[in-house]
């Protein structure tokens, strides 16, 4: 479960099945298991509107067996997020009625998702989403604005200009980032201890 | 009497002064020898002649500088002006807002002319001279908010307003006191001010948004708030914070008076008319300690204020670094006598 922090960072459920006739979900590595403990509670037929985009990242094989075994509709494996992506918002680019959303896994996986969703003009209150596996953050630099994936450190090397940053809880939506500023621009010859944070 | 519009600058060699009648008008925004957050939302109705809050839309002898301090930083960052795409209506009210508000209370410098959508304006200080059709984004060289908030003192957001809720959906920010509308806009009201600490668990953001929410047109409010800034610098922005940082470790007995400036916000909020939205202009006001210290109350309160604020507000608002330093140059300024109450220097 994520600690309760600042009120910009997002808060997570559990999915469960909603009323609707089209399905999609977006998932990566632990979030294969959200689908598959949430499927025990659907009715029967549910899957057969659904989409599945399943990115197995370090799950692997985990999970691809018994999410296809649900038998939805489409089933798609992706080697990243980045790759996905595009195809979930082709999948979201014509508006339909009764379609439902749900988004587990990673909070990289659930921000890049919901993004794309919000782009899309669906309200993310409307949006079921349940974080699962990894809390690596992506980063936004407040400084460059280059994002920085995965951040599993506190502070953390920004991957594009190189400034150490102090990842703060502060979070937008808009840009599915963890805003990072520079921990020692007051004083540069201060370098504090990089330690794991985000696991 | 027109305004004398000093020429300097807020960065490089910080030439910025407040003239003497500046001082005394400077607002002050501590009403007692103390600080802590409160729902300080009072009527933004006329003060005193003379004050800050003599006219709507305040203009004053740093306008041109200012001005000029705010292009220079849209030419580094274009970020710091942005608009999602419904915004547009309101912005175009903010400049209607801005254009009669300014007309009206300083005829010498600004005037508006109105034959139905056709407009003429003309800013005499900056050398402005525009006709346009007020709604046709073709006959103004930027969008109606950056135009006008260009020819503009202080920061401006502009919140959208639904769902019960508001929405930082607007703004141009080059004068902020270290948040970046880069990454805030798109927010509710909690989540812009999540990083803020204690106010929440006051329930001081819950109270203000209800209040925020019910502003009239035409019946704008205001709030004061405050922090400090090494040298009189605009940009204290996040995005630039590698680059002023290190002025906070520069502050020494010697440079106090010239180099550590109270940065006060007056803050105001506006219905605006055809787009229900709501816009919020934050004015910075600078004054150096030197300048402060010229009235005996200010400094007496302010010695007392910096001295017992609470660790954690000093610490978001940046002043750790230096306090021990200002807290003890400022002792020097109190002999232990009662202040009078109210903001007012004496």
């Amino acid at each position: 479960m994520t600690p309760k922090t600042i009120l910009s960072r997002p808060v997570y459920g559990t999915l469960s099945p909603q009323a609707g006739t089209h399905h999609l979900f977006v998932a990566d590595a632990e979030g294969g298991g959200a689908i598959l403990d949430m499927a025990k509670a659907a009715p029967e037929g549910f899957f057969a509107g659904a989409h599945i985009i399943y990115i197995p990242r370090e799950a692997g094989a985990a999970y691809t067996g018994p999410l296809q075994a649900l038998k939805p509709a489409q089933y798609y494996e992706g080697p990243s997020i980045a790759a996905a992506l595009p195809r979930q918002k082709q999948t979201l680019a014509p508006a339909r009625m009764g379609r439902r959303l749900y988004l587990a896994g990673t909070e990289g996986l659930i921000g890049q998702a919901m993004q794309a969703a919000l782009d899309a003009g669906i309200d993310h209150g409307s949006i079921q989403t349940e974080q699962r596996g990894s809390l690596a953050r992506r980063v936004q630099c407040v400084h460059c604005k280059g994002i920085t994936e995965d951040v599993t450190t506190q502070p953390v090397r920004c991957s594009h200009c190189g400034l150490l940053l102090f990842v703060r809880d502060h979070y937008s939506r808009r840009l599915a980032a963890f805003q990072g500023v520079c921990i020692n621009a007051e004083d540069q010859s201060e370098i504090p201890p990089i330690e794991e944070a985000f696991r | 009497m027109g305004i004398n519009f000093r020429t300097e600058t807020f960065r490089d060699d910080f030439s910025f002064r407040n003239s003497p009648e500046h001082i005394r008008r400077f607002p002050f925004p501590f009403h007692e020898d103390s600080y802590m957050y409160a729902v300080n939302i009072e009527p933004h109705v006329a003060g005193p002649a003379g004050s800050v809050l003599e006219h709507p839309i305040d203009v004053d002898e740093h306008y041109v500088s200012e001005m000029a301090d705010r292009a220079l930083v849209l030419a580094e960052d274009p970020l710091r002006c942005q608009s999602l795409p419904h915004m547009t209506l309101a912005g175009w009210d903010l400049l209607e807002l801005l254009m009669t508000a300014k007309a009206e209370s300083y005829p010498e410098h600004f005037s508006l002319t109105r034959d139905g959508d056709r407009w003429h304006w003309i800013n005499r200080p900056l050398g402005i001279d525009q006709k346009f059709l007020f709604g046709d984004l073709t006959t103004l060289p930027y969008g109606p908010m950056e135009y006008i908030t260009r020819q503009s003192q202080g920061d401006f957001c502009i919140l959208d307003q639904r769902d019960g809720n508001l929405w930082m959906d607007a703004g141009i920010v080059t004068t902020q006191a270290d948040w970046s509308l880069d990454f805030d806009i798109g927010m509710n009201f909690f989540e812009w001010h999540a990083p803020v600490p204690l106010a929440h668990e006051k329930g001081i953001f819950t109270r203000a948004l209800k209040f925020l929410t019910n502003v009239q047109q035409g019946k704008p409010a205001r709030r004061l708030n405050w922090t400090m800034t090494i040298n009189p610098r605009l940009d204290t922005s996040p995005e630039n914070y590698h680059k002023w940082g290190p002025d906070r470790a520069t502050v020494t007995p010697e440079n106090v008076g010239q180099k550590v400036h109270l940065r006060v916000e007056l803050q105001s909020f506006w219905r605006l008319p055809r787009s229900n939205a709501l816009v919020f202009p934050i004015r910075c006001y600078l004054i150096k300690m030197d300048e402060l210290v010229t009235s005996p109350k200010w400094a007496r309160r302010l010695h007392r204020v910096i001295r017992d604020l609470p660790e954690e507000l000093a610490t978001y608002k940046g002043l750790t670094r230096y306090r021990a330093t200002l807290v003890e140059w400022l002792a020097r300024y109190d002999d232990g006598t009662p202040t009078s109450p109210g903001f007012g220097p004496e």
